[in-house]
């Protein structure tokens, strides 16, 4: 089954979209922007790098907060 | 003067529309119109919810399309041309240019909570109508604009709270007295939220059962999350939903089965539950319990909101609830007491104007925010989207049997303890239920009894379930589309219940920190367990004592959590408005000190009517010596049963009457203080400081609105990105 290039456009948006939305393109974010820097930057693996986003929450629990 | 003043005026200015963009707008409008005269005239028949539906998205769209547009282009004079926060400081994770659709849906899911679906399922004791005029006109001039301007301002401030923004443009007394006010808001709030999952699961053990459920799938999603397959959001998730639908099912065959003993619990056993499970949840590592709940609760959350909007326009059912009950006027209800005004505005709160959605405003969105002129939609369009969340709530209210509602919602001393006496007592109100109806109503959604199951989420899941059952299922489905509306809510309520006590925690140790320094370490083990135990002591409390409320928990303290809740609006209101002053725009102040004023007259009144009323219904302290004048003749009055009794109502009445006066003298003392710094920066507007982060020229390109427009549409073509927008996200300035 082969798509046409307007329907994969089209599910690559909604991939793009649901990956921010979730946030598991965050990581990806992450190592791109570590790499515009400085292409040999070391960068932290997937596990280090969500350990330390979520924990960061610890710090600040006002970070994402939800309403009534 | 300050520098917004002389920004370019943003997007094209053109005068006029186009003859076809006025004609679709000449039919929006009479959509709207055509839905408020159905409603405002039809009086003794049953109105279709279409035309409440119709009356407020035609309402909206005019709100969005007209006001909101003002108010970004003209009032704020949102800059297209300025850098935001996060482009910027672009680090990739916390500051980040994200999609503005993407952050739609991040703000909608962080403001949406219990507010919108419980406040206005109780204002339907007044009627529909009362209820459904204040959400629409509210959230257009009042709510949706303070949560925008509140966006606004934090984000040229690179996302500052709104008690340092407090803080920095008024003064250090009147900050002070506004994160002392969130605070003490805070704890109402907790209290009041958890009581609305008390009474819902008290005495069902398929509900409690199911609610219990998810704190096992939350470890397993954190654990999943931690250790198997870091960041997989989506798989955990769907996995998530499935046990959490598999809970809920399973809830029935417990209920039946010799485990329902265990999990038929009192409502004061389940107040130490929630007690113990609140302060593990907030001091347990975030990745454990909050982090997974939170998704869980998310996912949840848009989905049956997407569902039940899908169940209105396809059920389209009959509203059975009067266009204006009785008590609108007798100010007599069951529900909570008082006059339409200003008791209506109070327990609605959240779907029209939130105090809290303040603090969203001025908090992670800012920072994500791609553009100035995304503001209205993000700012403006959720908070519309929030107020469509709370008309539903109210097709859900008024589309079940009037006598049913009141059974629901009285409380347990009105109504007795037997579907008899409480047939009764509703038929005393002037509406009617007989016993074998509402044990009928019971079995339908396979609980034990309805009577006072107080605090809306009840009342809200039986209408739900109505609706769901018409469209998909039938009747045969109702009893679990009914717990799987409890769930939705309880499950996100205790979402609230766990961050809202680490953020109190949060405050607290701040606020600790100027008296012992190590309680400011928020890495400090025994300063966050002292913090934590303090603040789950405080809503325990409140808790503990609205569930022993021999007057009703939920009678007595909605209406504390309603003020609270626009009292803090309020602050964020005045905050907007010596912004809007400081700013250069004292020429539209009007557009926060009008919903201003308006807050300030319903919070102060319901405020003055709750600490000096001589109704004792009303009045905290009449109360108090009532009952206290009664102690002393040595007699008992209803719905008390015994002197113990008494004594609760003397010590309840006499904390929320200090509590009304607590809220009320911290926004006096907010408001003076903001009214002395507009003063002073009339008077003198050279020598006003104002802490704006100064113009940096934007280099992204993104459009405005979820549609692009087509000048944004060759902007995009030029920038080299694509034609929607998307590439323009993260590395859009660089390519």
């Amino acid at each position: 089954m082969s798509m046409s290039p307007a329907l994969k456009e089209k599910a690559a948006r909604i991939r793009f979209l649901w990956r921010e939305a979730t946030g598991e393109a965050t990581y990806d974010r992450y190592v791109a922007h570590a790499r515009k820097c400085d292409p040999r930057a070391e960068v932290l693996s997937r596990r280090e790098f969500e350990r330390q986003r979520v924990d960061g929450r610890e710090a600040d629990p006002r970070e994402g907060f939800r309403c009534c | 003067m300050p520098e917004s003043e002389s920004a370019a005026p943003p997007t094209t200015a053109k005068r006029g529309m186009p003859p076809k963009s006025i004609a679709i707008w000449a039919a929006v409008a009479l959509v709207g119109a055509a839905g408020w005269a159905v409603l405002a005239l039809s009086r003794g028949e049953e109105v279709s919810a279409a035309w409440m539906v119709a009356a407020a998205l035609g309402s909206y769209a005019i709100a969005y399309r007209f006001y909101s547009r003002f108010i970004a282009n003209r009032v704020l004079k949102a800059d297209k041309t300025r850098a935001t926060p996060a482009e910027r400081l672009d680090n990739g994770v916390d500051f980040h240019p994200t999609d503005r659709r993407v952050l739609l849906g991040h703000h909608f899911a962080a403001i949406a909570g219990a507010g919108p679906l419980v406040g206005p399922v109780l204002a339907a004791q007044m009627g529909y109508l009362p209820g459904t005029i204040w959400i629409i006109v509210g959230v257009i001039f009042a709510g949706a604009v303070q949560d925008m301007v509140t966006l606004f301002f934090s984000m040229r401030r690179d996302g500052k709270s709104l008690g340092q923004m407090a803080r920095e443009e008024i003064g250090p007394f009147g900050g002070a007295a506004a994160l002392i006010a969130i605070f003490a808001i805070m704890i109402i709030l907790l209290a009041v939220l958890a009581l609305v999952v008390v009474n819902a699961l008290a005495h069902s053990p398929w509900g409690t059962f199911s609610i219990a459920m998810t704190i096992p799938i939350a470890f397993f999603m954190g654990f999943y999350l931690r250790v198997l397959r870091p960041g997989r959001v989506t798989e955990v998730s769907l996995i998530g939903v499935a046990l959490l639908l598999l809970a809920i099912v399973s809830g029935s065959w417990v209920a039946d089965s010799s485990w329902a003993e265990t999990f038929t619990l009192q409502p004061g056993t389940l107040v130490i539950w929630l007690v113990v499970y609140g302060f593990f949840a907030s001091v347990l590592p975030v990745w454990m319990l909050l982090a997974p709940r939170d998704y869980l609760s998310t996912f949840m959350k848009i989905g049956t909101i997407v569902l039940l909007a899908l169940g209105v326009a396809f059920a389209l059912p009959n509203m059975k609830m009067d266009a204006v009950t009785e008590f609108a006027s007798s100010g007599a209800g069951p529900v909570f007491a008082g006059s339409l005004f200003p008791f209506v505005f109070i327990t609605i709160a959240c779907g029209a104007l939130s105090g809290f959605h303040a603090l969203v405003s001025s908090g992670t969105t800012p920072k994500m925010i791609q553009k100035e002129t995304q503001v209205r939609m993000i700012g403006y369009g959720s908070m519309l989207m929030e107020s469509f969340v709370a008309i539903m709530a109210l097709v859900a209210a008024s589309i079940i049997d009037p006598g049913l509602y009141f059974a629901m919602n009285s409380p347990a001393g009105l109504l007795g303890d037997s579907v008899q006496s409480a047939s009764e007592a509703v038929a005393n109100l002037g509406y009617t239920i007989s016993p074998s109806d509402l044990t009928a109503a019971a079995a339908a959604v396979e609980e034990e009894s309805l009577l006072s199951r107080t605090g809306g989420a009840p009342t809200l899941a039986v209408g739900m379930a109505e609706i769901f059952s018409a469209v998909f299922g039938g009747a045969g489905m109702k009893a679990f589309w009914y717990h799987f509306a409890i769930m939705f809510e309880a499950l996100f309520i205790l979402t609230t219940v766990d961050a809202g006590t680490r953020v109190g925690r949060f405050m607290l140790q701040d606020m600790l920190g100027n008296v012992y320094k190590p309680f400011r370490d928020v890495s400090w083990k025994p300063g966050a367990w002292i913090a934590s135990a303090v603040v789950v002591g405080a809503w325990g409390y409140f808790l503990w004592v609205g569930v022993h409320d021999p007057l009703g928990g939920i009678y007595q303290l909605f209406p504390l959590f309603g003020i609270a809740n626009q009292l803090l609006a309020a602050v964020a209101l005045t905050v907007a408005t010596t912004l809007l002053i400081k700013s250069g725009r004292l020429k539209w102040a009007w557009v926060t000190a009008v919903p201003l004023a308006w807050d300030v007259a319903v919070t102060f009144t319901a405020s003055y009517q709750k600490i000096f009323s001589d109704d004792p219904k009303i009045g905290f302290f009449e109360q108090r010596s009532v009952y206290q004048a009664a102690i002393e003749d040595g007699k008992v009055l209803p719905p008390a049963k015994d002197m113990g009794d008494m004594h609760t109502v003397v010590t309840n009445a006499t904390v929320d009457g200090v509590l009304s006066i607590l809220f009320l003298v911290l926004v006096i003392v907010v408001l003076i203080d903001a009214g002395r710094v507009c003063v002073k920066a009339i008077r003198n507007p050279a020598a006003t400081k104002l802490e704006e982060v100064p113009h940096v020229e934007s280099k992204l390109v993104a459009p405005a609105g979820l549609w692009p427009t087509k000048e944004e549409k060759a902007e995009l073509v030029t920038a080299g990105a694509g034609a929607d927008g998307k590439e323009s996200t993260g590395t859009g300035s660089s390519s």
